[in-house]
């Protein structure tokens, strides 16, 4: 492999479940006779579908199974492909979109031991992000707890797009939680789809629902700077993933420009929502929205600001690249170990005391 | 509700006179109703006891407050209420002394935020939509030749829509036809393409002013909580609208079709750009009707107004956007008289050379609206 | 550096101001109880006439949820775009350092020291016992 591949730390690779059959021996008596009886099962997110292309590399998949089920493949292909010393998995099954919050909770317990015992249990190289019932913060701080002695699990997932934006106090709970855990909040791109995938209804392709995940990131990173979030928890990092970055620099204008004359109404917010910004949020590579050379792609990067927001990801078994070709042209190779290593370990505390 | 005026003693006025050479074409002036009264002379009289008695219906929580508070009354400059009474824009003698005299504006585009399409009886949109077409036409177009109007239509109701627009087509004071951006579907859907084919057929733009209300929620994340979000989240809506225009083919069918972007900035268009050439790369079988990157279309089919425009840290990162969106994708606009209006002499801290300003400040929109 | 004569000490109430004309230059001059200050009229983000904004307090916040008010009155808000600028200094508060408004010197000072020069008053008949308010530019 031509890039630098040496020991870097994958921030989203996604197992996945291969069905409700899979969750039954971690679910107590109650839930697999709910689940058994009621023949509930098919709750993977209509944000990801799994028989799609994009969602399955055609060299990472195998016939018959789900793009990301097989441990075999992650590691030869996520782990062993790119040579990453740790890699963290984002199982996206859709608990978060369960309108049944006690339903949601059981499945996230159920979720959280299933990766324990089948994939953390089975490979060092393995670290994971805890599913949690955001229906209800109470749920989701209990799994939390629940977890947190743990170390290999180093954040907590949410959705980019669910019932109200990610900077409302009902998720606060949560953001105590992983701050007093060091864990960071990662926050995924895909839908619950409680509200339209855009402000003027639903689009009809799936291509638009993807592209339009950029904008639902701008709306949740507007309201997580202007609730007040960073000011309330000062050591909390939040990880935008599969996001797309190239958007950030003239977000970061706008954002910026309006504070400057509505300020007031979030006296809170005393800095340029960009200080903050850069700050307390960290984005994955992939997909990285390349623009056509890698000239242009210098100076997206420079007007980013800050050499330590990216965070390296293959969005394993997602198809964002062919080959080898993580890296878009117009990064150094300084920042690309930056990207593989330092700011991984800098935007998540439990990765920091683990290669300590 | 009107401004502190300060208690201000001696108010000597500036000197008036525009420095610009430059003429200048504003691609978004905001006129105003002095109150929905200036309608009944256009409206049946049917819908004057019916406004009077259940008002106008939209989905949105207030009576009379915009859902998020605005900064400032009326969303405006605080120094643009009209000295002879009525609100921000509705007198013209003003609007002509404060914006079109004052920085040499040669031709101004109107756009209401008033509009019978975000009115739920469709019956009372349509003749809303109706009577301000007249209403502009004798009371600002025909006042003053520099303003030029857009053709308000019932857009959720593409068959009226298309009759109010042949009412008006070939009359030289209306250059484009506006529908509110808040529409009820994503407006690339099929239910919107007959006006666009009116549109094409007449060679009129569409000018998607960021406005209306939908009941859908401001995000894809649901309702934010303050202004300061909200007043960005438009933009962010128009980069939807954009997609969706885009994405479902409306200029496959429509190739001569232009449409323009108002007030929603222009610096996001390369990044929205990049992102949906790269996933098309990868989805193009969902959309075999696209014939061409999503790219291309934004650079063959789309114009983008300035304002508010972005002020980076480093001014020279705006020209790059603009290099990458192209000189001949941006129009010049004021914005007048709202709050976050821009000042043509201040509005780009980068030096443009003469060619660059005649396209932004005003040609760009001179070939767009096929203004003389 | 000149000082001029702007104002009698009684004619701007406390909240209010007075723009002035001095050299082609429009200053407004702001009474703050019973101190003077001036500033520029003109915003030096897109040129708006910044004195005639409107004079609000400091809005601040020990964290969110949190309100506080202070400075009432202090703090002049640019009609146009919503800055707000301190009017004893004309520092931006978004951008305190390389955002200001040209701020001027005022002082109050009595007629009967004035007489002595140098001063420029072209409006005003000063009289010995009155107070003026006087900028220098």
């Amino acid at each position: 492999m031509k890039s630098v591949r040496h020991g870097g730390i994958d921030c989203d690779v996604h197992p996945a479940l291969p069905g409700m059959a899979a969750l039954l021996p971690y679910l107590d008596p109650y839930w697999q006779e709910q689940v058994t009886v009621r023949g509930i099962d098919g709750l993977d997110l209509s944000s990801f579908p799994t028989q799609m292309d994009a969602h399955g590399r055609a060299d990472w998949r195998e016939a018959g199974h789900k793009p990301g089920s097989s441990l075999e493949l992650l590691r030869r292909d996520a782990l062993d492909g790119f040579g990453s010393q740790l890699a963290i998995c984002n199982p996206l099954y859709g608990v978060l979109a369960i309108y049944n919050e006690h339903f949601a909770a059981a499945v996230a317990r159920a979720m959280n031991d299933w990766i324990t015992a089948e994939w953390l249990d089975r490979e060092p190289r393995l670290r994971a992000s805890i599913t949690v019932a955001a229906q209800n913060a109470e749920h989701a701080v209990d799994e939390i707890e629940r977890r947190a002695g743990d170390q290999r699990f180093v954040q907590v997932l949410l959705l980019s797009q669910d019932d109200v934006p990610l900077g409302n106090r009902r998720y606060w709970p949560i953001y105590a939680a992983a701050a007093r855990h060091g864990l960071t909040i990662g926050v995924h791109a895909g839908s619950t789809y409680r509200h339209a995938i855009t402000s003027n209804g639903w689009p009809s392709y799936y291509l638009e629902d993807y592209a339009a995940h950029a904008q639902g990131f701008q709306s949740n990173l507007l309201s997580l700077v202007h609730e007040g979030v960073f000011a309330k928890f000062p050591s909390l990092k939040v990880v935008f993933i599969e996001s797309g970055f190239t958007w950030l620099p003239t977000f970061m204008w706008r954002a910026n420009k309006t504070w400057r004359g509505v300020r007031a109404e979030v006296p809170w917010v005393d800095r340029p929502p960009s200080d903050i910004i850069r700050d307390h949020v960290r984005f994955t590579l992939q997909p990285t929205d390349a623009p056509p050379t890698g000239a242009d792609m210098e100076r997206v990067l420079n007007q980013i600001g800050s050499d330590d927001m990216l965070l390296f990801s293959t969005d394993y078994p997602h198809w964002q690249f062919d080959g080898d070709n993580v890296w878009p042209a117009g990064f150094s190779d300084t920042l690309k170990q930056r990207v593989l290593v330092d700011n991984p370990r800098n935007a998540y505390p439990r990765l920091k005391e683990a290669l300590s | 509700m009107t401004p502190d005026d300060g208690r201000i003693l001696v108010a000597e006025a500036p000197a008036n006179a525009s420095r610009s050479k430059l003429k200048l074409i504003d691609c978004d002036v905001h006129h105003a109703l002095r109150s929905s009264k200036d309608l009944y002379p256009y409206l049946a009289t049917r819908w004057h006891d019916h406004i009077a008695q259940f008002g106008r219906r939209r989905p949105v929580p207030f009576l009379a407050s915009s859902p998020y508070p605005k900064t400032a009354p009326a969303l405006s400059r605080t120094d643009s209420w009209p000295p002879n009474g009525g609100p921000p824009g509705s007198d013209l003698a003003f609007l002509q002394e404060q914006l079109l005299d004052r920085y040499n504006i040669e031709y101004g585009m109107l756009h209401l935020l008033t509009s019978g399409m975000d009115e739920r009886n469709q019956d009372l949109g349509n003749a809303l939509c109706c009577a301000i077409n007249d209403w502009q036409y004798e009371h600002w177009t025909q006042k003053d030749k520099r303003l030029k109007a857009a053709i308000v239509v019932p857009g959720e109701d593409a068959v009226a829509a298309v009759k109010e627009i042949e009412r008006w087509a070939g009359n030289p004071d209306f250059c484009q036809i506006s529908i509110v951006t808040h529409s009820i579907e994503p407006l690339g859907r099929r239910r919107y393409w007959p006006i666009y084919e009116a549109a094409e057929a007449h060679n009129l733009p569409i000018g998607l002013h960021s406005s209306g209300t939908n009941g859908h929620a401001v995000t894809s994340a649901g309702w934010c909580s303050y202004y300061v979000e909200e007043q960005h989240n438009v933009a962010l809506s128009q980069q939807n609208l954009a997609i969706s225009l885009v994405c479902e083919g409306v200029f496959e069918r429509f190739p001569a079709l232009k449409a323009v972007i108002i007030e929603a900035g222009f610096v996001w268009v390369p990044a929205v750009c990049w992102r949906l050439d790269q996933h098309w790369a990868r989805m193009r079988g969902e959309v075999p009707h696209l014939t061409r990157k999503p790219s291309e279309y934004f650079r063959s089919n789309l114009w983008y107004s300035s304002q508010p425009a972005d002020e980076p840290e480093n001014p020279q990162d705006l020209r790059q956007v603009i290099e990458w969106l192209g000189w001949d994708r941006l129009m010049f606009a004021t914005d007048y008289p709202h709050w976050d209006m821009d000042n043509p002499e201040h509005v780009f801290k980068f030096r443009m050379t003469e060619a660059e300003q005649q396209q932004v400040f005003a040609g760009n929109a001179r070939a767009v609206y096929g203004l003389a | 550096m000149a000082r001029h004569i702007v104002a009698d000490a009684g004619e701007i109430p406390p909240g209010g101001r007075k723009l002035v004309t001095i050299r082609g230059r429009e200053i407004g001059v702001f009474n703050q109880n019973g101190d003077y200050f001036a500033l520029l009229n003109r915003c030096p983000h897109q040129g708006a006439e910044l004195c005639k904004g409107t004079l609000i307090g400091l809005a601040t916040s020990t964290g969110p949820g949190n309100f506080e008010l202070t400075r009432h009155g202090e703090m002049l808000k640019c009609p146009w775009h919503g800055w707000e600028y301190d009017i004893r200094t004309g520092q931006s508060w978004c951008d305190p350092n390389d955002i200001k408004a040209r701020a001027y010197p005022v002082t109050v000072e009595h007629g009967a020291t004035l007489v002595k020069g140098p001063f420029v008053a072209e409006t005003f008949q000063v009289e010995i016992e009155q107070d003026y308010v006087v900028i220098e530019v």
